[in-house]
């Protein structure tokens, strides 16, 4: 039961990547989707109830639009430090405090945190994330920690857990 | 009508000409940047919004149709195979034992990859 919405969403996406009305393409996702449910259906989703409450969704545009804010900036702040001719960087590994708990938020903190220009999530051991960052702006860790991961930290929460 | 449309080429060409000249920034950035996580850095990153606002540019020219849809659907793959081999690229070359490069002020993640190493 808990993998249908894995089922449901790799239709969708089928759907949506070959955009055809076809018998025969829509059975070939269909069978796709089985296929990639029976295989890895047991990595995701450990409920379906989640999927299910609309103030999640709402967060998640919410989130999407800052998160397109947060990355723009941050990719002319990065367009910036390479074009400048003494090229302002100081980069380095910090580590950062995380306040989530279940693996699915964590995986999509570290991607939010990866895609935005500037940062990547290097590993995770424990509650501690280490990033490495292309301008350490501050010595202190909390600051730090509110600058790479607290911006997106509060909707993640609010959006997978 | 014809308003209508021009106005939808202009803004996916001035989309296009965005992506383009960020994903060129991302290639200068990978020339001049000192070590491999700086590199890592820009050739993932300013391809991020580069490649993203081409897909969009190309989304907004074709409209909702196959072409455009396909687009439109490539933007959530990148996202997800990107940060995954930027995460993975940058954690491998770690273990394999390149030191952040001179410029670096600041590495935390040295204290944990030693203590993995004594056990």
């Amino acid at each position: 039961m808990r993998q249908s919405g894995l089922f449901i969403i790799s239709f969708i996406f089928w759907l949506l990547l070959t955009w055809s009305a076809e018998p025969g393409s829509i059975v070939t996702g269909l069978a796709v989707a089985a296929m990639s449910t029976l295989f890895f259906g047991r990595y995701y989703f450990h409920g379906v109830k989640k999927l299910l409450q609309p103030k999640r969704y709402f967060w998640l545009v919410v989130y999407l639009f800052i998160f397109i804010w947060e990355c723009i900036k941050a990719n002319f702040d990065v367009a910036y430090r390479v074009l400048h001719p003494k090229m302002p960087i100081k980069p380095g590994i910090v580590r950062v405090q995380l306040n989530i708990r279940s693996a699915f938020a964590r995986t999509m903190l570290a991607n939010s945190i990866t895609m935005t220009p500037g940062t990547i999530a290097v590993d995770i051991v424990d509650d501690n994330m280490y990033v490495h960052w292309i301008y350490i702006s501050s010595e202190d860790p909390v600051e730090y920690t509110r600058k790479v991961s607290g911006r997106f930290e509060n909707y993640i929460k609010k959006i997978f857990e | 009508m014809n308003n209508m449309s021009d106005l939808t080429v202009i803004i996916s060409t001035i989309l296009i000409a965005t992506g383009i000249l960020f994903n060129l920034f991302g290639c200068v950035g990978l020339i001049r940047l000192p070590d491999v996580y700086n590199r890592l850095q820009s050739a993932t990153k300013c391809v991020t919004l580069g490649t993203c606002s081409i897909l969009l540019g190309v989304l907004l020219r074709y409209g909702f149709i196959n072409t455009g849809i396909k687009a439109l659907v490539a933007i959530p793959l990148l996202f997800f195979t990107a940060t995954v081999a930027a995460h993975a690229l940058a954690k491998g070359s770690y273990r394999f034992g390149i030191r952040l490069g001179e410029k670096s002020i600041h590495d935390d993640y040295k204290d944990e990859h030693d203590q993995d190493k004594k056990e």
